[in-house]
């Protein structure tokens, strides 16, 4: 049995709307016969695209004038539900923004909230939800029984993204109500960081660095080959906490979850934090001097070596191959 | 109750997990909730807010830091810990009542605790250990009815306003939020400190006010396990990934990385 409604909160770069966003619209479809949007924004620019992955229709919130999504969207939402306009679920992604307006939302109408979900079925009319838990090694389904609407965070990369071959969706406003002083964080400026080359999580070759490199200097082999093979550096927790490379390269359970098709681990141990980040990987290829190391019970192809030494005469044979 | 500062002093709460050790394999109890009834010590992630809330409250020059954790047993390994880093009290909420709570539930019982205490500014992590749900912080501050700012990796107080680098997915946000407010920071935000053996000593007799969720006027049958609104219906194992070739480098490993690549072809 289905649901007769989904909403789904969509996110976007600029007017790029997020590839969790197209995850979910998937998965939506599937549960709902009736699939909407809410964007904390102005939607003019996704409309078609949330369209054309099955959505036929977005609330808008307009633009949030610095206001953070967590308080101003969830104060909208709220106010919607309660005046009668609820979904029996509501899906977010787990993002920034996403874990905030869920939170808020949760409070305001006093339902409990799944987190880190890969999977959502429905049984009977109830929401039924997977967690991984340690480390992805068991999964865990958990039964909603508060009643709708029913709120599940999804990990990103839980599902695959489909256009629907639907026309652009329709555009309603959502009005923000007076937020006090809940709403009183306000945006000032924006930093955005340069990359080049493709995103950690699209792309189609990752090759991570860990504490193995030894030294903050060393992650320019990591760059290299990543950039050799057409694919992103990241790297693991340790070497971001220790400041050799910006968080958005992390990979793991407080990063990215990556599925590429090679996934290269150089110096990486295989904390079970980070192996939830990209053991969906196709294929894994480890390089670490430990024989015992973790991360070589996952890995397609293990290398036991110094990463000192097999680095620089794969970037060589790379390079000369051209 | 909720106080502003008007002297050059500035009191903040602090939400710190008590969880099992992490270096430990995680087990389930036969109701499928996580086991917790071992030895609890310091969630790593709560270290840095605690390190943060004691160099905010050094620069503004008074106040103090006042610990807020929920946890089964009457534990207080880890508020020990925080305390003998400098904290000045702790408030733990410890109620059998309480076992399999859900990340909302624990928000309005963090949330009552916290209002017993005098604050100007909240602080937790961005996501626990043992739960990462992330959500708890957030939810904290819409029980209290207060602003927010998640995913802080710089904060500074400027007199009545927090000036917080928020993490985005492309870089980070300049973000100004007036106090009282609530804010979660990220791992590596500050260096926590290592206890001194001194610190340890005065932790032993510092104060720790536990509370039963009576107490808090809230209601057990409301935020406990039954009445969490979800319920475990399956805990299966994962597909396990088969490990495949391992190797030794013997100075030519590199040539097998490469023929595995080829056979891809992805190069
Ligand atoms: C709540 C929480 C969330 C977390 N989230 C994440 C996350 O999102 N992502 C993440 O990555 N981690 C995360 N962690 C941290 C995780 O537990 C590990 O601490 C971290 O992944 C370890 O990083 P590492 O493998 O680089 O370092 P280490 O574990 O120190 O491993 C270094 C490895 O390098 C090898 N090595 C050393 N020298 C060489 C050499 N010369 N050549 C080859 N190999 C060498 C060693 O044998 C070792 O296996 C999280 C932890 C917690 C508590
Ligand atoms: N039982 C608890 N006691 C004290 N603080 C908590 C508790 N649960 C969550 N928190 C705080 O909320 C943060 C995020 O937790 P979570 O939402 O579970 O990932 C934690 O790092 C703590 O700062």
């Amino acid at each position: 049995m289905g649901l007769s409604k989904v909403w789904v909160y969509a996110e976007a770069d600029g007017d790029k709307v997020k590839t969790i966003t197209h995850e979910m619209l998937a998965k939506a479809r599937e549960l709902g016969d009736t699939v909407e949007c809410v964007f904390g924004g102005d939607a003019s620019a996704v409309a078609g695209v949330l369209g054309a992955h099955g959505a036929s229709k977005v609330y808008a919130t307009g633009d949030l004038a610095g206001g953070l999504p967590g308080a101003h969207v969830a104060a909208a939402m709220a106010a919607a539900i309660e005046a009668g306009n609820a979904p029996e679920l509501l899906l977010f992604g787990t993002t920034y923004d996403g874990r905030d307006v869920a939170a808020r939302l949760s409070v305001a109408i006093d339902k409990p909230v799944l987190t880190n979900n890969v999977e959502i079925s429905v049984d009977g009319n109830a929401v039924v939800a997977t967690t991984p838990i340690f480390g992805g090694t068991k999964l865990v389904r958990t039964k909603l029984t508060a009643g709708t609407p029913n709120i599940v965070l999804v990990r990103p990369k839980s599902f695959v993204a489909e256009e629907s071959g639907g026309g652009a969706a329709a555009v309603e406003a959502l009005a923000v109500p007076d937020t006090g002083a809940a709403g009183a964080a306000k945006i000032v400026n924006r930093h955005v960081e340069e990359a080049t080359g493709p995103k950690l999580d699209e792309a189609a070759i990752v090759v991570s660095g860990g504490r193995g490199l030894g030294e903050a200097g060393k992650y320019e082999m990591i760059e290299t080959l990543a950039k050799l093979l057409k694919g992103a550096p990241g790297a693991s927790r340790a070497i971001v906490d220790a400041g050799w490379v910006p968080y958005s390269y992390q990979v793991g359970q407080t990063g990215k979850v990556v599925k590429p098709t090679v996934y290269i681990a150089a110096g990486i141990s295989g904390a079970t934090q980070h192996m939830v980040g990209m053991k969906g990987s196709k294929n894994i290829i480890a390089i670490n001097k430990d024989a015992e190391a973790p991360i070589f019970g996952i890995s397609d192809l293990g290398i036991v070596g110094d990463v000192h030494k097999v680095l620089p005469k794969l970037i060589e044979a790379l390079q000369a191959k051209g | 109750m909720l106080r502003l500062a008007v002297s050059a002093s500035m009191n903040i709460a602090v939400c710190v997990k008590q969880i099992p050790d992490p270096a430990e394999p995680g087990a389930l109890n036969p109701d499928h909730t996580l086991k917790r009834d071992g030895k609890l010590i310091l969630d790593e992630s709560d270290s840095y807010g605690v390190e943060m809330a004691l160099q905010l409250v050094d620069k503004a020059g008074g106040g103090e830091v006042t610990l807020i954790s929920m946890a089964p047993n009457s534990e207080t390994s880890g508020l020990r810990t925080a305390l003998a880093m400098g904290a000045a009290k702790a408030v733990l909420v410890s109620d059998d009542a309480l076992k399999g709570a859900g990340a909302l539930d624990t928000a309005k019982v963090l949330a009552a605790a916290i209002k017993r205490t005098e604050f100007d500014l909240v602080l937790a992590a961005t996501e626990s250990s043992d739960g990462y749900t992330g959500t708890v912080p957030e939810q904290v501050a819409a029980v209290l009815g207060l602003p927010s700012v998640t995913f802080a990796k710089h904060v500074e107080v400027d007199g009545q306003t927090v000036k917080v680098q928020r993490q985005t997915e492309a870089g980070y946000d300049e973000v100004t939020c007036p106090l009282p407010c609530v804010v979660s920071v990220t791992a590596g935000v500050v260096e926590p400190r290592y206890p001194s053996f001194k610190g340890i000593m005065a932790a032993k007799s510092k104060p720790v006010d536990e509370v039963k969720v009576a107490d808090l006027g809230l209601d057990a049958a409301i935020v406990g396990w039954a009445g969490a609104g979800q319920e475990i219906v399956a805990v299966d194992a994962a597909e396990e990934r088969q490990a495949g070739t391992i190797i030794e480098d013997d100075g030519e490993a590199f040539t097998k990385i490469i023929e595995f690549l080829e056979n891809l072809k992805v190069i």
